[in-house]
């Protein structure tokens, strides 16, 4: 049994619904992240968990035991806000011990364990200051502090970082995440940034218009995505779209040019419509010396080949992100910068390979 | 440009002495008690009076009590309709509003008919009852100014989040209140209790209606019957008045610098 479930939850306001049967087993100490376009339900979702909203329908276990009925306040449910909250008339020490006072701890036990937190958020110096007196950063740092003093089951962060910029946001998810794993805490992240999700998770809950898509390891939801919107809202993905020649061997016509889809088209028959996708590293420019970062380093002569011209040329740092034309289909495929050698030209011509392994054929195409 | 300051400069002077004139006026009135010379013989007179002092001090206690009656009601109210009963704020602001529309005399005349000595809650039988019926109206009169201001300090702060942040650390209500609250709206609640204050110490129809020796009754009766002493305690009101003003505006920027980024 896992230590947090949620089952078959459903949450609707008046008639609307907006989370719907959702069903969710989390390990203990296990980092899971709910990653979904706005107004998919993530927050929702994690108020029910936080005591916030009572579900419709559906029960929450925390270790065994039904949480769904109980107050937030007798829940031991840490939570930290996209904005912080945290209260404007207490200095930080006040704040990281206000949890431990409410619950009555001795004062012998308050002290120490606010030093000590302060420690792990690595702002001790801090202790006597307000928190308008704090940068974004700190202060969420502080939130953290707050919710992990009073050693709650179940952390359960909201966009923490999304009202940060980049440069923190960035160092402070890897702060979150190496302190989640030394403190071994259960944790949801609640998140619509990507590169957030896929970078900080064990695991990762893709949710839709208040359903759960799926459910995976990082590598899973983005190399093998289950449905269209997992894979064009997780990373970027190129659509060709075309018709089947041969569905048994995965023949199809795109713009006139034959390419095979490695895993066939089991439902489909000749002169359907059908489209494949793409991931931008698993393409490569002919003719272009740039290594592309392919998984599938398939044999020359089995690639699949296509004609087409340069639309565009990114150049992001390590990669260049270049945009190839075949027909009315348009390509991103990325190749590792390389010092030594100039990227293309806009409106040359090209020929983009690829492995057929590496073409997905997407549910609800 | 030059122009328009020059506009500007002329309205403040005019409006200056508008107000500046007529108390000016009165105060050297004030200082003319003794014939030929100016003096704070007034003054002197007012203190020494027994009436003022009792009727000052009984007036100062009715604001205290109203202040912390009035607070009590307010703070849980205005925080609960911030927090959940969001709908129903223009009528709780309808309502509140109501004492400013209704004259005070109506409110009495209603109390007198309703708490009499013959009625089924006869507050008005004895004394201490009809300091408290006295209190309560003291509350109804300053209810647009306290509602006000602490609704105004709660819309400052994230009721919400901070309630939802305090209860995810295992608060009940009475801590979110009294520690999470009251004490972020605690300047909005002190501009509302200075208000009171200078609402309350002048006040008369309540208070001569009921029968009670404030210090609204004691001003409307020197006034009647001296020359030169209500003049005193005209200027003296005004700088009870400016200095509750005074102490709004200490408070409110404290409170703006401590907020600043
Ligand atoms: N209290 C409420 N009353 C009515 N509808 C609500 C309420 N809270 C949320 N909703 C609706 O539920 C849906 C899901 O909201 P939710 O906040 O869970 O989305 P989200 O996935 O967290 O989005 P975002 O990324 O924008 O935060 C939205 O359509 C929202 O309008
Ligand atoms: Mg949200």
């Amino acid at each position: 049994m896992a230590f947090l479930e949620i089952n078959q939850v459903r949450k609707a306001f008046n008639q609307n619904v907006v989370v719907q049967n959702v069903d969710l087993a989390i390990e203990r100490g296990e980092f899971v992240s709910f990653l979904g376009p706005s107004g998919c339900g993530k927050t929702t979702t994690l108020r029910m968990v936080a005591g916030f909203e009572l579900p419709t329908a559906g029960t929450i276990r925390i270790d065994g035991k039904d949480i769904t009925h109980l107050r937030p306040n007798q829940r031991n449910v840490g939570m930290v806000f996209q904005s912080y909250a945290l209260f404007p008339n207490m200095t930080v020490a006040e704040n990281v011990a206000f949890g431990l006072k409410v619950a009555k701890r001795p004062a012998a036990e308050i002290g120490p364990r606010v030093d000590e937190m302060l420690n792990i958020i690595k702002l001790p110096h801090l202790a006597g200051r307000y928190p308008y007196q704090l940068s974004g950063g700190q202060q969420q740092r502080v939130a953290l502090a707050r919710a992990l003093a009073i050693k709650p089951q179940v952390l359960l962060l909201d966009e923490p970082l999304s009202a940060l910029d980049a440069k923190i946001r960035v160092s402070l998810r890897e702060e979150i995440r190496s302190l989640q794993r030394k403190l071994g805490i259960t944790t949801i992240y609640v998140t619509h940034d990507q590169e957030e999700a896929l970078s900080m998770s064990d695991r990762i809950v893709v949710m839709n218009e208040g359903r759960v898509d799926q459910v995976g390891a990082p590598f899973e939801i983005y190399n093998q995505p289950k449905t269209r919107f997992v894979a064009s809202f997780v990373g970027t993905l190129s659509v060709l779209s075309g018709t089947v020649v041969d569905a048994a061997s995965g023949v199809l016509d795109v713009g006139g040019q034959k390419i095979v889809a490695g895993r066939g088209f089991p439902n489909a028959k000749a002169g359907d419509a059908c489209a494949v996708s793409l991931r931008p590293e698993a393409a490569r420019l002919e003719g272009f010396g740039g290594q592309g970062a392919t998984t599938n380093m398939a044999d020359h002569a089995e690639r699949n080949r296509l004609q087409g011209t340069i639309e565009e040329v990114a150049f992001l740092g390590s990669v260049i992100r270049i945009k190839v034309r075949l027909g009315d289909n348009i390509l991103s495929l990325d190749t590792f910068n390389n010092p030594g050698v100039t990227p293309p030209e806009r409106g040359a011509k090209a020929t983009v390979t690829f492995s057929p392994a590496d073409l997905l054929v997407l549910e609800g195409v | 440009m030059k122009q328009s300051r020059l506009g500007s400069w002329i309205a403040l002077i005019i409006g200056t002495l508008y107000f500046v004139v007529p108390l000016a006026g009165t105060f050297e009135f004030s200082l003319r008690m003794r014939s030929g010379e100016y003096s704070f013989d007034a003054y002197r007179s007012v203190f020494s009076d027994s009436a003022f002092q009792d009727s000052f001090v009984f007036s100062t206690l009715m604001a205290l009590a109203t202040i912390v009656i009035g607070v009590l009601l307010v703070v849980p109210t205005a925080y609960w309709v911030q927090l959940r009963l969001r709908k129903l704020r223009p009528l709780i602001e309808f309502v509140t509003l109501l004492p400013l529309v209704i004259p005070a005399i109506v409110i009495v005349f209603g109390y007198l008919r309703l708490y009499n000595s013959s009625s089924f809650l006869p507050m008005t039988s004895e004394i201490w009852s009809t300091n408290l019926l006295l209190a309560f109206s003291y509350v109804t009169l300053a209810l647009p100014y306290m509602y006000r201001a602490v609704d105004t300090g709660l819309r400052a702060i994230d009721v919400r989040t901070l309630t939802e942040a305090a209860e995810n650390l295992g608060a009940g209500w009475a801590t979110i209140l009294f520690r999470v609250i009251l004490p972020n709206v605690r300047t909005a609640i002190l501009s509302g209790a200075f208000l009171t204050f200078a609402i309350v110490i002048g006040e008369f129809t309540m208070a001569s209606l009921l029968n009670r020796p404030a210090f609204g009754p004691y001003l409307q009766l020197v006034g009647a019957n001296r020359a030169y002493e209500p003049s005193a305690l005209a200027v003296m009101a005004f700088v009870l008045t400016w200095a509750c003003m005074g102490l709004i505006n200490v408070f409110g920027r404290a409170k703006q610098i401590k907020h600043a980024p």
